[in-house]
C-alpha cells in the first residue's frame, strides 16, 4: 500500500474517492477540475460504478441526491461557478440528511473571474453555502497526497453524521504533480452494512420517504435541533489541524490549503534567519479547529493571517483566538498569488526586524 | 360476500387534500393501481415534485423522495443508475417539468433514461396560486398575465409530447386527458404501458395528462372539465406520440419487405 506514484492533484482526488468506495459520479466540465470527471469516466466503470456527464451542475447535484438516497457513496466536483449552481441541491441533501461528497477546485471570482487559483469561496464553503441552517464538513488539503486521502475521511464523516462533506482545493492543488501515498486500503462498498434510511427495495419493510420538508407544527424546528446536535458533535470531535514550530514562536502565521504551502516557505525563511515564527494550518475548515487556535494564540505576540481572498478566512481565526493577540492580515484576491518573499517581508515588519 | 371493488394497496388510505375537481387525485390513484397491478409496488420509488402534488408521498404506498423544483428526472436518473432494479417514476407539474426543469426533462429523454414520467399538464402554477405556466394557453388568464397570455410577451405554450417525440431516446410518449371516464381509462392504459416500458428496460417513457385546476382557473369543477374539452384538447391533441413496440414491429415488417423484394 505504501507504494508511491506520481499523480496530478485532480486525478489523485478522483482515485482517492474511488478507493474510498465512491461508485457514482456526476459532473459537468469546468476548468480547473476537468481531470476529475475525465479520470472518473474510464476509471469508474472498472470498479462497476457509474459515471455520467450531466447536462448541467444543477442536474449533476440532483443525480447525486437520487443516488445518495439509495445509500451509494457519491461524488461530484466542480469549480466556483458550478458549485454556486449546486447550492440548492446541496441544501436539499443537508435537509434530507443524505451523505454526499463533493470537491470545489476553486478558481478566481466573482463571476467568471479567471481560472487561476484562488480562495474566494471560503465563506460559501464554511457557512453552509446554500439556503437554510446547515453546515458542510470541509477539508482543505495542501498536497496531492492529501487530495488523495481526504475523500475517505470525508465519506467517513458524511456517513457517520449523515451530512454533506467537501474538499476545498484550488487550481494549484488540482494541477500540480506530486508523489502520492495512500494511507488506507481500498474500501469495498459491497461490504457496507444495510442502512435504515435508504430507498428502493421496500419488500419486507415499512416504506420510506427521503425528504427535507416537514409542515407539521413544531416538527421542522425539532428536526433542525436534532441536526444541529450532529454538527455540535462534529465540532467537538472531527476537527483537524497541522502545525510547525508553534511552541516557541512569537509570531503565529496561519493559512489554509495551497496558501499554507507558501506561508510554510515564508516561515522557513524566517526561522532560517533566526526569527521565532510558527505556522498553524487548519485541515478541517468546518469544523474549524478553534481550540488549537486558542491554545496557540496564548503565548504569541502577534498573529499573521495570509489568505488568497480579502478577509474571509481571517474571521474564523478572529472568532477562535478571541482577541488573545493582535491579528495582522495579508490577503491577495483572485488574480494574485502571494510569494514566500512577500510574506517574509511582512513577517519582518511585524516583528520589527 | 363477493368483493366487487376494493381500494388499491397502491394507495396509503390517507385522505387527499386536493381541491374539489382537481385532477391530481385521479392521476395518483391511477399510478397507484398500476404499480400494484404490475406487482412492482414494493420496488417502486416515486420522485415527488415541488407543486401541489408535493404530498404525493403521503398518498402513494411506495418509497418516495422529494427533491428540488424541476429536478425529478435527474433525481430519478441517480436512483435508477445506482439501483437498476428499482422502478422509478417522476411525477411533475407543468411548471416543474416544462419550465424550471426543462433541461432535465429533455436530457433524460435524450439519454433514454429508463424511467417513467407522469406529467400533469394543468396549464397553470397551482401551488403558488395561479401564475402563468409554460403550457398556459394563449389568451388564458393567470395572476401573472391577468389580461391573458400574450404571444408578444410570453410566446407560445410548449407541446411537450411533440417536442420530445423528435428525440430517438423517447421510447413511449402519450398524451391523455381526465375530462371523462373513457379518457380516465385510457390514461390508466397509457400509465400501464409507460411502466411496462420501464420494466422491460425499453427506456424513457412519459404520459402527459391534461388535468383540471378549477381553483386557479377560477372555475367550477364542471366548467373546468369543459375547458379541458373545448380549449386544452384542441391545442394539446390526445394520442400516442411514440411507441417503441409499434416502431419495433414496423421496423421488423420493413425488413421483411426488403427481404422479399431482394
Ligand atoms: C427553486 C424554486 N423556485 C420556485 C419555487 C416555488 N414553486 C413552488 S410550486 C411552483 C410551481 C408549481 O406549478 P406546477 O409545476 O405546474 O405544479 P402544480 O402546482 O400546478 O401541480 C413554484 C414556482 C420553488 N419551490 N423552488
Ligand atoms: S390548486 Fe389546482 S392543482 Fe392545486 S390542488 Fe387545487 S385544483 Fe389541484
Amino acid at each position: 500500500m505504501a507504494e508511491r506514484t506520481l499523480m496530478k492533484g485532480n486525478e489523485a482526488l478522483a482515485e482517492g474517492a474511488i478507493r474510498a468506495g465512491c461508485r457514482f459520479f456526476a459532473g459537468y466540465p469546468i476548468t480547473p477540475q476537468n481531470e476529475v470527471p475525465e479520470y472518473m469516466s474510464w476509471r469508474m466503470p472498472q470498479e462497476g460504478g457509474f459515471f455520467i456527464q450531466a447536462e448541467s451542475e444543477v442536474a449533476a447535484i440532483n443525480m447525486l441526491f437520487g443516488s445518495a438516497a439509495t445509500g451509494a457513496r457519491v461524488m461530484t466536483s466542480s469549480s466556483s461557478p458550478g458549485i454556486s449552481l449546486k447550492q440548492e441541491g446541496i441544501s436539499y441533501c443537508a435537509g434530507a440528511d443524505l451523505p454526499i461528497f463533493y470537491a470545489n477546485v476553486v478558481r478566481g471570482g466573482p463571476g467568471l473571474g479567471n481560472i487561476a487559483p484562488a480562495q474566494g469561496d471560503y465563506f460559501q464553503a464554511t457557512r453552509g453555502g446554500g439556503h437554510g441552517d446547515y453546515r458542510v464538513f470541509v477539508m482543505a488539503p495542501n498536497s496531492v497526497t492529501e487530495m488523495a486521502n481526504f475523500p475517505k475521511r470525508c465519506y467517513d464523516v458524511a456517513f457517520k453524521y449523515r451530512v454533506p462533506s467537501m474538499i476545498l482545493a484550488d487550481g494549484i492543488l488540482g494541477q500540480m504533480m506530486e508523489p502520492v501515498e495512500f494511507d488506507f486500503d481500498p474500501v469495498d462498498p459491497d461490504t457496507f452494512p444495510e442502512f435504515d434510511w435508504t430507498i428502493g427495495d421496500a419488500a419486507g419493510r415499512e416504506r420510506r420517504v427521503v425528504k427535507s420538508y416537514d409542515l407539521r407544527p413544531g416538527r421542522l424546528e425539532e428536526w433542525n435541533f436534532e441536526r444541529q446536535k450532529r454538527f455540535d458533535t462534529i465540532e467537538a470531535e472531527e476537527s483537524a489541524w497541522d502545525s510547525e514550530g508553534i511552541d516557541d514562536c512569537e509570531l503565529l502565521v496561519t493559512s489554509y490549503g495551497s496558501c499554507s504551502r507558501i506561508s510554510k516557505s515564508a516561515v522557513k525563511l524566517a526561522r532560517d534567519n533566526g526569527l521565532a515564527v510558527g505556522l498553524l494550518r487548519p485541515i478541517t475548515l468546518y469544523p474549524f479547529p478553534k481550540r488549537a487556535f486558542k491554545e496557540a494564540a496564548k503565548g504569541v505576540k502577534n498573529i499573521l493571517v495570509v489568505e488568497m481572498s480579502l478577509g474571509q478566512y481571517i474571521e474564523d481565526v478572529q472568532l477562535s483566538v478571541e482577541g488573545a493577540a493582535p491579528i495582522h492580515f495579508h490577503g491577495r484576491p483572485a488574480g494574485g498569488i502571494p510569494t514566500a518573499e512577500e510574506i517574509y517581508e511582512i513577517i519582518k515588519k511585524i516583528m520589527g526586524k | 360476500m363477493k368483493v366487487v371493488f376494493e381500494e388499491t394497496k397502491g394507495l396509503t388510505g390517507v385522505p387527499m387534500r386536493y381541491c374539489p375537481g382537481c385532477g391530481h387525485g385521479i392521476a395518483h390513484r391511477l399510478v397507484a393501481e398500476v404499480i400494484e397491478e404490475l406487482g412492482v409496488r414494493e420496488r417502486s420509488v416515486g420522485v415527488v415534485p415541488v407543486g401541489c402534488s408535493v404530498f404525493l408521498d403521503e398518498y402513494i404506498n411506495c418509497d418516495g423522495i422529494q427533491g428540488p423544483h424541476g429536478r425529478g428526472p435527474a433525481i430519478a436518473t441517480g436512483i435508477k443508475r445506482s439501483k437498476p432494479n428499482v422502478i422509478v417514476f417522476s411525477y411533475q407539474g407543468d411548471g416543474d417539468l416544462a419550465s424550471i426543469g426543462m433541461a432535465e426533462t429533455i436530457h433524460a429523454a435524450a439519454r433514454s433514461e429508463n424511467i417513467t414520467i407522469i406529467f400533469i399538464n394543468n396549464a397553470i402554477y397551482g401551488m403558488t396560486g395561479g401564475q402563468m405556466a409554460p403550457t398556459t394557453l394563449v389568451g388564458m388568464r393567470s395572476t401573472t398575465c391577468p389580461a391573458g397570455r400574450s404571444i408578444e410577451v410570453n410566446g407560445y405554450p410548449f407541446k411537450m409530447c411533440e417536442l420530445l417525440a423528435t428525440l430517438p431516446g423517447a421510447s413511449y410518449l402519450a398524451r391523455t386527458s381526465l375530462d371523462k371516464a373513457a379518457n380516465v381509462i385510457k390514461t390508466k392504459k397509457a400509465i400501464e404501458k409507460a411502466f411496462k416500458t420501464q420494466i422491460q428496460g425499453k427506456g424513457f417513457s412519459m404520459v402527459e395528462i391534461l388535468s383540471p385546476c378549477p381553483t386557479d382557473w377560477g372555475m367550477t369543477p364542471r366548467a373546468a372539465i369543459d375547458r379541458l374539452k373545448d380549449e386544452m384538447i384542441p391545442y394539446f391533441p390526445l394520442g400516442v406520440y411514440r411507441d417503441w413496440e409499434k416502431e419495433e414491429k414496423e421496423r421488423a415488417k420493413a425488413r421483411e419487405e426488403d427481404k422479399v423484394e431482394a
